[in-house]
């Protein structure tokens, strides 16, 4: 049959193979295969990674994940400094949600330390505040930017709208927009502004308007449906093989929640249920998202009323230039937009860390998940695969 | 969780037992038993998940700590399994045949510390660093300070303040600083 694309009928050994394989042979010099750098810098690409396809055609026949262009040796440089030094380090560790790392010192400090009950209340109440508008703000940068790889761009402008709407109130909560430093051990570093639950209700207004606007667009929508149906399927099964962790194995009908298995802060207070799917497809894993962001401003809304008018932000801390934490280890986690994160904490009995080790979702969705992921998948198809992993390369360079 | 820690206690021998939280305990196991027992733990008693691997340089006793901290997604809880291994040779048995998650973790221990896991798939691929000849970045005797000062082209104008000190003058400028707070410093 000739090929309308090519104009004339290609051999059979022109043709990719129809079954790809990880164990499928590869051999360059047949000039039948073509090696395709995609990224450091491409606008396609989540951050700075690169993706070395080996193509067939269309067809990726093998996919290696390479890092490294954003490595700043945080975890090292955090063990020469001061317990308190490690905050603005470790924030930088994650673009994407950098309140997660704050939590994360800021709680295995106080654990090893023996301050973990002193924290008052209505301080881990302003916890969960920010830890779930940091969910916010990924969440409306990562749902319409799955629709972007489908070339829907303007709902990606919409999100980047109503996320600075947030990073507004960010900014009046902590004073800085991206980088917060606001959990800090012993409690938060300030208190709720005046006015500050109404402005944040207005904006949660705008956001629910954007949800049904998203809805139409995305999902009523047929190239979207059409592309995203069926690719990059994820399996039960692979989630305990490759460390699938958060929406992308819920997407697949494994009901896993940091917040629901084992609760953090007052997550056992709020009233929430971890939206599933079945087919584990891009378009179920985006169909997720999209449900935790309704979900997520529930929560928020629930954090607002429920959480007390005022009280301490803060427990009294040792002083932090002569602060020394015994021999010990401990691993926290939580639950963020992309999943279980966490830090493995160890202290030797002096002022500062002997050893960090965060744990992202990113380190293994970007490397083990996509390299097999993108076997036998369209060349077209990488970025939305991609995306709908939410792979973020600082959280593996760390 | 304390009368599986027995149970497992009396398969494995474990060393250094702590109940960190309710749902967190790390326990120390002897090298050659550690991959039998991991087989164990995911294959029998649920630990599933592979949360994380990593590694602790205790330079001072000659020995690096890997720590394989396993999820039970039933019961919901955690054990840190610790291996102490030789700092001088450092090597392990690879575990890339129960997880297809545990090769890149391997492949960042080789690069990082120099761990040499016969067998691991790409184990000598770069991971973060190119072209690195000096010592495995992360073990305690590598100075980042040190390779910085080395390595760049020194800034003029460029002033550095030891952290510690440059904290206490800001908070405290009138209180004198003692020798004993310069000594701790040291």
């Amino acid at each position: 049959m000739i090929n309308k694309f090519l104009g004339f009928t290609p051999k059979k050994e022109m043709l990719p193979s129809q079954t790809v394989t990880p164990d499928t042979e590869i051999d360059l010099s047949s000039h039948k295969y073509q090696k395709i750098w995609l990224g450091p810098n491409h606008p396609g690409v989540t951050g700075n990674m690169a993706v070395e396809l080996t193509v067939q055609g269309n067809t990726i026949m093998k996919a290696q994940t390479h890092v490294g262009y954003l490595h700043r040796g945080f975890e090292k440089l955090i063990e020469r400094r001061l317990f308190v030094q490690g905050f603005p380090t470790s924030i930088r560790m994650c673009v994407a949600e950098p309140d997660t790392n704050e939590y994360f010192i800021a709680r295995a400090t106080e654990e090893l330390s023996g301050y973990a009950d002193a924290v008052p209340e209505y301080a881990n109440w302003l916890r969960m505040l920010s830890l779930e508008m940091a969910r916010l703000q990924g969440l409306l940068r990562g749902v319409p930017g799955q629709g972007g790889t489908f070339a829907l761009g303007i709902g990606v402008q919409w999100g980047v709208y109503l996320r600075d709407l947030i990073l507004d109130r960010f900014e009046e909560l902590t004073g800085a927009r991206v980088y917060h430093m606001f959990i800090i051990a012993g409690g938060v570093r300030g208190n709720l502004p005046e006015g500050f639950k109404a402005r944040m209700e207005d904006n949660l207004r705008d956001i629910d308007d954007f949800i049904v606007k998203i809805k139409k667009l995305m999902f009523h929508n047929s190239i979207f449906k059409t592309r995203a149906k069926g690719l990059a399927v994820i399996t039960p099964d692979m989630v305990d093989k490759f460390g699938i962790v958060g929406t992308n194995a819920r997407a697949c009908g494994v009901k896993r929640d940091v917040r629901k298995d084992n609760p953090y802060l007052y997550y056992d207070q709020l009233d929430f249920d971890p939206p599933t799917a079945t087919d584990g497809d891009v378009y179920a894993r985006t169909w997720i998202r999209w449900q935790e962001l309704i979900q997520t401003v529930d929560l928020i809304r629930q954090i607002m009323a429920k959480m007390p008018e005022t009280g301490d932000i803060r427990c009294k801390m040792p002083n932090v230039l002569n602060w020394k934490i015994p021999k010990g280890e401990t691993y926290v986690r939580l639950e963020s937009g992309r999943g279980e994160m966490g830090m493995y904490y160890v202290t030797d009995g002096s002022d500062k860390p002997r050893r960090i080790n965060l744990r992202g979702p990113s380190y293994n969705h970007a490397i083990s998940v996509l390299e097999h992921m993108l076997i036998g998948a369209d060349v077209a198809d990488v970025h939305a695969i991609m995306v709908s992993l939410q792979t973020c390369p600082p959280e593996i360079e760390r | 969780m304390k009368s599986f820690i027995e149970k497992l206690n009396s398969k494995y021998v474990l060393q250094e037992v702590v109940y960190q939280r309710d749902d967190l305990v790390f326990a120390a196991i002897k090298k050659e038993n550690a991959i039998d027992a991991i087989t164990y733990l995911r294959d029998y008693e649920d630990f599933t998940h592979l949360v994380l691997m990593s590694c602790v340089d205790w330079i001072e006793d000659g020995k690096y700590q890997l720590l394989y901290l396993l999820h039970n997604p039933i019961l919901k809880n955690d054990i840190g399994i610790k291996v102490y291994i030789d700092r001088e040779n450092p090597e392990m048995v690879s575990a890339h045949h129960l997880w297809k998650s545990i090769w890149t973790y391997q492949r960042e221990m080789h690069e990082a510390f120099g761990i040499v896991f016969p067998g691991s798939p790409r184990l000598k691929e770069n991971f973060v660093v190119e072209g690195w000849d000096e010592i495995p970045f992360m073990r305690r005797d590598f100075d980042t300070h040190e390779y910085a000062e080395k390595t760049y082209f020194p800034r003029g104008n460029r002033k550095s303040n030891d952290p510690a000190e440059y904290m206490r003058k800001k908070l405290y400028p009138s209180q004198p600083v003692t020798a004993k707070q310069r000594k701790d410093d040291k």
